[in-house]
C-alpha cells in the first residue's frame, strides 16, 4: 500500500455509536445534514448496550432529583408516541418490604406529585394480586408508569433512518487517534480501523463527541480538559424467563439489586454501582452477581431458585462537578452539553451524562447547537417524527423472529438459533443491509443486530450453525470464520461465567466439549493447531 | 415382590450409561461377573466417536500418548490416568475397542501413535482409536490425496466449504459439493440420524451413491458427514464405496450425532443378549449400602425397580449426566453426597478466558478414590468397601482440554472392575 489511508468527508462527524450518538445522527439527518458516525467497536458497545432497558417514569429520581425525574417523565411520553415499536409499556411498581424505611414509603407519593408523575397507592394484597412473585413481606406498594425500551432497536432505527434521509454513514471499529486543528477549528480527524489496523482520515466541518464513558478521553485528545467524568460500573443478571409483567423497583433510596425489569421473554435484575478507574475489560463478577441476587431476593423470593443465563456490566458516565468526589449514586444523572468555546475550539461539542430515557432530548440540544453552527435553521423534528421500522433492524426484538418465521411458513428458511428461533433469512438480511453491515461480518456484529446467542444456550449451538451458514454463503473463505466464532464465544463467556451454577453447568460442560473437543477452537492459534510440527512435546 | 415392582439380584451394579458405564459392563462381562447397568445415557450421544486416550499434556498436542502418560505421571500424579499402569490402560483400550468391533461398530486397534482425526470445522485432533468409517480421511490428509468433501442440503452445522477453508493449509487438494439427500430434497432441515437410518436401505444407498459419483470430478476419495448407517456402519460404508467406486470416509458432525447414537444403540441391543441386565435411560433415585449388599432403587415407566448387588460402580458422569450438581455454594455428588474436591469458592471455578489453555479449575473437581478406585468419604476412608467409582466423575483431570475423556472412562472402568473382581473373589 502506498498511502494506506482511506479518506472520508462529512458535514458532521459523530463519535460514539450508542443511543446518544445515533440519536444525534438522526436528529441532524432530519435537518438535512450529512453525518458520519464512528465507533471504536460497534453499535451499543458501551452503556447503551449494558443497561436494563428501562424507560424511566422518573419515580426513581423523584426523591433526590425532581428535575431529572420530570425530564424522564416528559421524554418517556414523547418516545411512547414516536417509537412505539421499541417500547413495552408494561407499567411499574415501587414496593417496600420488611426492613425498609416506612417513612420513605410514606413520603414517596409526595415526591412523585412534585415531579408530575402518576402514582397509585396499592394495598399489599392488590400488589401481590398484580404480581404474584412479590414477597409476602411487602408492606407498601405504588404503581407508576415505568416502561421498557429496546436500546438496540432504537440505535439501529436511528442509524437506518439517518442513512435513508441523507446517506449518512456508520463505520464500526473506527477509533479516534488524533484531531487535526487549525486556528481553533477541527478540520480532520485521524482514526484507526481497529479490525484491520489501517488508518482513516475524516474531513469534517463539525465534530460531536458522544462517546459515553469514553467522552472524557475523546475530549482530551482534542485538547479539552473541561469534561470530567466518574465511571460507575453496574452489573445486571438476566433470567431465563420473564418473572414479572411490570418493572419492580425497591421503595428505598437507590442501592444494589433494587430493580427487576422485564425484557421481552426474560427479566433483568440489577444493579450494582461501583466506581472504576479503567474502562477496558469491564466484566461482571461472581461477587457482584451475589450482591444483586441477595438484595433482589428480598423483593422476589423466587429469584433464589431462578435460572439465570447471563450477567453483563455497563459503565455509567456520570458528570463530576469540579469539587465533587462523591460516590456514583449521588452524582448527577442529568446531562451536559459542552460547546468547548472556552477551550478554544469552535466546531467541537461533547454531550455526556444523562440516561437512556433522555437520549432524544440530549440529541435535540446537541443538534440545535451543531445546526446553528452550520448555519442550518431547520428545527428539531425528533419529538414528533415517528421512527420508521426498517427491514434489517427488526431482529433485536424478542419474539419477532419466531412470529416472522411462522408467518412466512417457508420450510427452507431454517432456524439457525433455536433458543430465539432466528431463521437463516434474518441472518441474510442483516449481513446484506443492517446498519454497519460489511464483508466478513463477525458473529459478534450479527449478535448486536439480532437475538442470536441471547437464549438459554448463549450461542453454544447457534454459533456453529451460523458460522457454517456464513461459510456456505461465501462470507468467509479462510480460518477467520472460526476465529470470529471463537471471539464471539469468548465474549459471551464474560457474561456467562459469573452465573454458572445449577442448570447452566450441564450447558457449559456441553459447550466446552463442543467448542474445544469437537471444533478445536481452543487450539486455533499458530503451531498449536499443527501438532505434526510440534512433536510429542 | 410387590405389584408392578421388579427386583434383580446381581453381583455388580453399574450406575451410569456413558462411556465409563458401558466400558465397565464390557469388562465385567468378559470376567464373567453377573452385572446390571442402569442410569441415564448422558453424554454418549454427544461424542464424536473418537476414543481419545490423551491428546494434550502441558498444553502441547501429543503425537505419542504413551509417552504423554509418562509426562502426565510426573506433572499430574493425581490424574486418574497417572494412577493406572500403562499395561492396564493398553489392555483396557484393546479390550474395549475390540468389543466395539465385535459388537458391530468397527474401531481401529490402539497403536503407538495418536491419529490426527478430522473435525467438522476442518481442524484436527489427536486421538487413539477411531471408527473404521473415519480412518480413510485421516490417512488421506497425511498423504495429501485429492479428495471431494460433500455436505448435504438442509444439514445444519456442517459446511464442506468451512471444512476446506480451515484444513486447506495442510491438505490443499480438496474440492467441495453440496448434495441433496434422496427423498429429502425440499431444502428444509435434514437430520444425520434420519439419513443414517435411510442409508441402511439399499435403494437409498444406490440413489445417494449416484449423486456422489456425479459430483466426483477428479477426486480419488470422498469425505462426508457421519451418516453411514446406525447399526451396521461398516457394511453401509463398504456398500457405498463399492457403488461409488472410490474410498469414502466420515467426518463427525455436531450433536446429536450418529457416532454416539451408534454406540448407544449397539450397547442397548447387544448387552442383554450377552446376559447383562440393562435398565437404561432411568436415573437411580437411591443407593443404599448395607452390610453384605448394595441396593439401587429406580423408577421406570413400568414402576419401581430394585437391584441388589454385592458391589456397585458409580460411573454417573459430571454435570451433563447428573453425576455432579453445582449449587451457588459448591459442587456436590448427586447420589450419595460423596465429598467433592473443588476450588475454594464459586469465584474460583472458572478462569476469565473461556479458551484459556489451562482449562477451568471446576473441571478438575470430582470424587477422590483410593488405590482400588473406591470413592473416599469425609474422613478420607472409602465410603464403603462395596462402592467403586469410574469415569469423568473422578477428580484431577480436565477431559475436554486434555482430550482424555475416553481414556479416563475406559481405564478407570477397567481398574474398578478389576477391584470389584478382587473383592468378589475374597468373599
Amino acid at each position: 500500500m502506498v498511502s494506506g489511508i482511506e479518506t472520508f468527508e462529512t458535514e458532521v462527524l459523530i463519535i460514539g455509536g450508542g443511543v446518544t450518538g445515533t440519536g444525534v445522527m438522526r436528529d441532524l439527518a432530519l435537518r438535512g445534514i450529512h453525518c458520519l458516525l464512528i465507533d471504536r467497536r460497534d453499535l451499543n458497545a458501551g452503556a447503551s448496550g449494558g443497561n436494563h432497558g428501562l424507560l424511566h417514569s422518573g419515580g426513581r429520581y423523584a426523591a433526590s432529583d425532581s428535575e431529572t425525574a420530570a425530564e424522564c417523565r416528559q421524554e418517556g411520553d414523547i418516545l411512547r408516541q414516536v417509537a412505539p415499536d421499541c417500547i413495552d409499556d408494561c407499567g411499574g411498581m415501587f414496593i417496600a418490604v420488611e426492613g425498609d424505611d416506612p417513612g420513605f414509603a410514606e413520603r414517596f407519593p409526595g415526591y412523585c406529585e412534585a415531579a408530575g408523575i402518576d402514582c397509585e397507592s396499592l394495598s399489599p394484597a392488590q400488589a401481590r394480586e398484580r404480581e404474584p412473585a412479590l414477597s409476602d413481606k411487602l408492606f407498601a406498594a405504588y404503581a407508576i408508569p415505568d416502561a421498557t425500551v429496546d436500546p438496540f432497536r432504537l440505535t439501529l432505527e436511528n442509524v437506518n433512518h439517518a442513512q435513508q434521509l441523507t446517506d449518512s454513514l456508520f463505520l464500526p471499529h473506527t477509533a479516534v487517534e488524533s484531531f487535526e486543528i487549525a486556528n481553533g477549528v477541527i478540520t480532520g480527524v485521524l482514526c484507526r480501523n481497529t479490525k484491520t489496523g489501517g488508518m482513516r482520515r475524516i474531513l469534517v466541518r463539525q465534530v460531536v463527541n458522544a462517546a459515553g464513558a469514553w467522552s472524557m478521553d475523546v475530549a482530551r485528545r482534542a485538547g479539552c480538559s473541561d469534561v470530567s467524568l466518574l465511571y460507575s460500573k453496574g452489573t445486571l443478571i438476566i433470567s431465563n424467563t420473564r418473572i414479572t409483567d411490570r418493572v419492580i423497583n425497591r421503595l428505598r433510596p437507590p442501592g444494589d439489586g433494587d430493580i427487576l425489569v422485564p425484557g421481552g421473554t426474560v427479566s433483568l435484575l440489577g444493579t450494582t454501582s461501583d466506581n472504576v478507574d479503567d474502562l477496558e475489560d469491564i466484566r461482571p463478577t461472581v461477587a457482584e452477581v451475589e450482591r444483586v441476587l441477595i438484595e433482589g431476593t428480598a423483593m422476589l423470593p423466587c429469584l433464589e431458585g431462578t435460572r439465570f443465563i447471563r450477567a453483563f456490566s455497563g459503565v455509567r458516565p456520570l458528570l463530576l462537578p469540579a469539587q465533587n468526589t462523591a460516590d456514583g449514586r449521588s452524582a448527577s444523572r442529568g446531562f451536559t452539553l459542552f460547546d468547548h468555546r472556552d477551550q478554544g475550539l469552535e466546531n467541537f461539542a461533547t454531550v455526556t451524562g444523562g440516561k437512556l430515557t433522555t437520549f432524544r432530548l440530549m440529541a435535540e440540544k446537541t443538534g440545535d447547537l451543531v445546526a446553528r453552527r452550520l448555519g442550518n435553521s431547520r428545527p428539531c423534528k425528533t419529538a414528533t417524527e415517528p421512527l420508521p421500522s426498517g427491514n434489517a433492524v427488526r431482529w433485536t426484538e424478542p419474539g419477532f423472529a419466531p412470529r416472522f418465521w411462522y408467518r412466512r411458513n417457508d420450510p427452507t428458511d431454517m432456524i439457525l438459533c433455536e433458543c430465539e428461533m432466528v431463521p437463516q433469512s434474518a441472518i441474510d438480511s442483516i449481513i446484506e443491509s443492517a446498519p454497519g453491515a460489511e464483508s466478513e461480518m463477525t458473529l459478534q456484529a450479527i449478535g448486536v443486530r439480532s437475538r442470536v446467542g441471547k437464549g438459554s444456550c448463549q450461542g453454544s449451538f447457534c454459533s456453529i450453525r451460523v458460522t457454517s451458514h456464513l461459510y456456505d454463503r461465501g462470507v468467509y473463505d479462510s480460518a477467520r470464520g472460526l476465529h470470529s466464532m471463537r471471539d464471539f464465544l469468548s465474549g459471551r463467556f464474560k457474561g456467562v461465567q459469573p452465573i454458572l451454577w445449577g442448570e447452566q453447568m450441564p450447558q457449559i460442560e456441553l459447550s466446552e466439549a463442543l467448542h474445544c473437543s469437537l471444533m478445536g477452537l481452543d487450539r486455533l492459534d499458530g503451531k498449536a493447531n499443527d501438532p505434526e510440527k510440534e512433536g510429542s512435546g | 415382590m410387590g405389584q408392578g415392582e421388579r427386583y434383580y439380584r446381581t453381583e455388580l451394579a453399574i450406575i451410569g450409561s456413558g462411556l465409563a458405564g458401558f466400558a465397565a459392563s464390557v469388562f465385567a462381562l468378559a470376567r464373567g461377573i453377573a452385572s446390571a447397568q442402569v442410569g441415564n445415557t448422558g453424554a454418549v450421544a454427544y461424542t464424536t466417536g473418537y476414543l481419545d486416550l490423551l491428546g494434550s499434556c502441558r498444553g502441547l498436542w501429543l503425537d505419542d500418548p504413551w509417552q504423554g502418560l509418562e509426562l502426565l505421571r510426573e506433572s499430574e500424579p493425581r490424574h486418574p490416568l497417572s494412577r493406572i499402569g500403562r499395561t492396564a490402560i493398553q489392555a483396557a483400550f484393546d479390550q474395549f475397542s475390540g468389543a466395539l468391533t465385535e459388537m458391530g461398530v468397527g474401531y481401529t486397534a490402539p497403536a503407538e501413535r495418536n491419529h490426527l482425526a478430522l473435525t467438522p470445522a476442518g481442524t484436527v485432533k489427536p486421538t487413539l482409536s477411531v471408527p473404521q468409517t473415519m480412518l480413510p480421511g485421516i490417512e488421506a490428509r497425511k498423504a495429501g490425496v485429492r479428495t471431494l468433501i460433500i455436505d448435504i442440503l438442509g444439514l445444519q452445522g456442517f459446511s464442506a466449504k468451512e471444512f476446506v477453508a480451515n484444513i486447506r493449509s495442510s491438505w490443499p487438494q480438496l474440492s467441495t459439493a453440496k448434495l441433496s439427500f434422496p427423498d429429502m430434497e425440499s431444502g428444509g432441515q435434514v437430520f444425520p440420524e434420519v439419513m443414517a437410518r435411510a442409508l441402511e436401505v439399499s435403494s437409498h444407498r444406490e440413489r445417494f451413491a449416484e449423486r456422489i459419483k456425479a459430483a466426483l470430478g477428479d477426486a480419488r476419495l470422498v469425505g462426508m458427514p457421519a451418516i453411514m448407517g446406525i447399526h451396521h456402519p461398516d457394511r453401509v460404508h463398504a456398500e457405498l464405496q463399492r457403488l461409488v467406486g472410490v474410498p469414502l470416509f466420515e467426518i463427525p458432525t455436531m450433536p446429536p450425532a450418529v457416532p454416539g447414537i451408534r454406540l448407544r444403540e449397539m450397547f442397548e441391543q447387544g448387552f442383554p443378549a450377552k446376559g447383562l441386565t440393562l435398565v437404561p435411560q432411568q436415573k437411580v433415585k437411591r443407593l443404599v449400602l448395607e452390610a453384605g449388599r448394595a441396593t439401587l432403587y429406580l423408577q421406570d415407566s413400568f414402576g419401581e425397580v430394585m437391584i441388589e448387588s454385592k458391589a456397585a460402580i458409580l460411573a454417573s458422569g459430571r454435570f451433563l449426566s447428573g453425576g455432579l450438581t453445582a449449587e451457588r455454594g459448591g459442587v456436590r455428588e448427586a447420589l450419595l453426597d460423596i465429598p467433592v474436591t473443588q476450588p475454594e469458592s464459586r469465584a474460583d471455578w472458572y478462569r476469565q478466558d473461556y479458551f484459556d489453555p489451562l482449562g477451568h479449575p471446576v473441571n478438575r473437581s470430582g470424587v477422590e478414590v483410593d488405590s482400588s478406585f473406591r470413592p473416599l468419604g469425609p474422613d478420607g476412608e472409602p465410603v464403603n468397601h462395596r462402592l467403586f467409582a469410574a469415569g469423568i466423575l473422578l477428580a484431577h483431570h480436565d477431559w475436554v482440554r486434555q482430550r482424555c475423556g475416553a481414556g479416563v472412562a475406559i481405564a478407570s472402568a477397567h481398574k474398578a472392575v478389576e477391584a470389584v473382581a478382587d473383592m468378589l473373589k475374597e468373599q
